[in-house]
């Protein structure tokens, strides 16, 4: 049990450590270009953090839709904005603050959490045994979380292909597909005209 | 002396937790301390991985495996319902990214800029020549 924790303990923190490096990274950088490669990173990292806490299905679908759709939304926005960020002018110091207190609040709440990996914790005492024990019965397949998905939890799946759709949607009425007339809107444009 | 300085106990089996913690304040202030909207967009989406990391760790058995059912009748899977919910959050995730990316973009056609500070001042020139109209 102990030997366990301490293992997974160390590839946590090794992950988590380059995490954070890479999060910093972006802080600082100001290359938007770059920005959005190290978030590709970011997002295959966390794909094998998922891996050690046992969600393959959602390190699967965090390196293809993190690392992969979301790199290639991000670059063709960049295509078609700025590729550099303008320095900032204001002090660091008022974010810096309530990072600091909502980081301080959000630890002092995670004190009274279960212990991290007990088979007793009472997320696991609730539904998760039925589905567990259920699914090769009622469905048939291997993975409960493929079976919990798509047919015990189906009208949640449901619902979230309204969400991706309706995003379509607006992301298409924004974009106009080509069917827009053009920059009569430019508000800078005006600008230089006056 | 488990009471001596701190118990390795605890800290063993919260230290996650405080991981995840710093992650997301990471990508808070990335999110509000940058002006760049793109960049506060990447911030956004490491908030969020932070909190799905958080979310999948709480359904982590020690020694247990990944929920997909074998004929071992000793194993131990971990819970297979945050797995659900965070796949689910993902494809939402990347739903609301592009439709942030889509409105950045119209934002440059609009005021040819995605620096927030600049969007406000046009704004503010906008507002005072509609002022000086009337």
């Amino acid at each position: 049990m102990s030997a366990g924790l301490i293992g997974i303990a160390i590839i946590d923190i090794l992950l988590f450590l380059f995490l954070v490096l890479i999060a910093i990274t972006i802080a600082r950088l100001r290359n938007l270009f770059a920005i959005a490669m190290l978030a590709g990173v970011f997002s295959l990292l966390s794909a094998g953090l998922f891996v050690t806490l046992d969600a393959m299905d959602v390190a699967f679908t965090e390196a293809a839709v993190g690392a992969g759709i979301s790199t290639v939304l991000m670059l063709g926005t960049l295509a078609l904005t700025v590729r550099e960020e303008k320095p900032v002018t204001h002090s660091p110091f008022l974010p810096l603050l309530v990072c600091a207190i909502t980081g301080a609040a959000l630890i002092y709440g995670t004190l009274d959490m279960p212990p991290f990996g007990a088979a007793d914790n009472p997320v696991q005492t609730h539904v998760a045994p039925y589905y567990l024990e259920q699914t090769p019965v009622e469905i048939g397949i291997p993975n409960a979380v493929a079976a919990v998905l798509a047919s015990y939890r189906g009208f949640d799946t449901l619902g979230e292909v309204v969400v991706v759709f309706t995003a379509a949607i607006a992301v298409l009425l924004l974009l106009g597909g080509g069917g827009r007339s053009g920059r009569h809107d430019n508000v800078a444009g005006e600008r230089k005209k006056d | 002396m488990e009471e001596l300085l701190f118990d390795l106990g605890f800290v063993l089996t919260h230290y996650n937790y405080w991981m995840f913690v710093v992650l997301m304040m990471t990508g808070l202030y990335i999110t509000v301390s940058y002006g760049n909207l793109v960049k506060k967009i990447v911030g956004l989406n490491i908030f969020q991985t932070a909190v799905f990391l958080f979310y999948v760790s709480t359904g982590k058995i020690v020694g247990g495996t990944a929920p997909i059912l074998t004929d071992d009748p000793d194993a131990v899977y971990s819970n297979p319902l945050p797995h659900v919910l965070i796949l689910t959050a993902i494809v939402v995730g990347i739903a609301t990214t592009a439709l942030a990316l889509a409105l950045v973009v119209r934002i440059r056609e609009t005021y040819g800029t995605v620096e927030e500070d600049e969007i406000i001042a046009l704004e503010h020139e906008m507002d005072a020549a509609i002022g000086g109209e009337r």
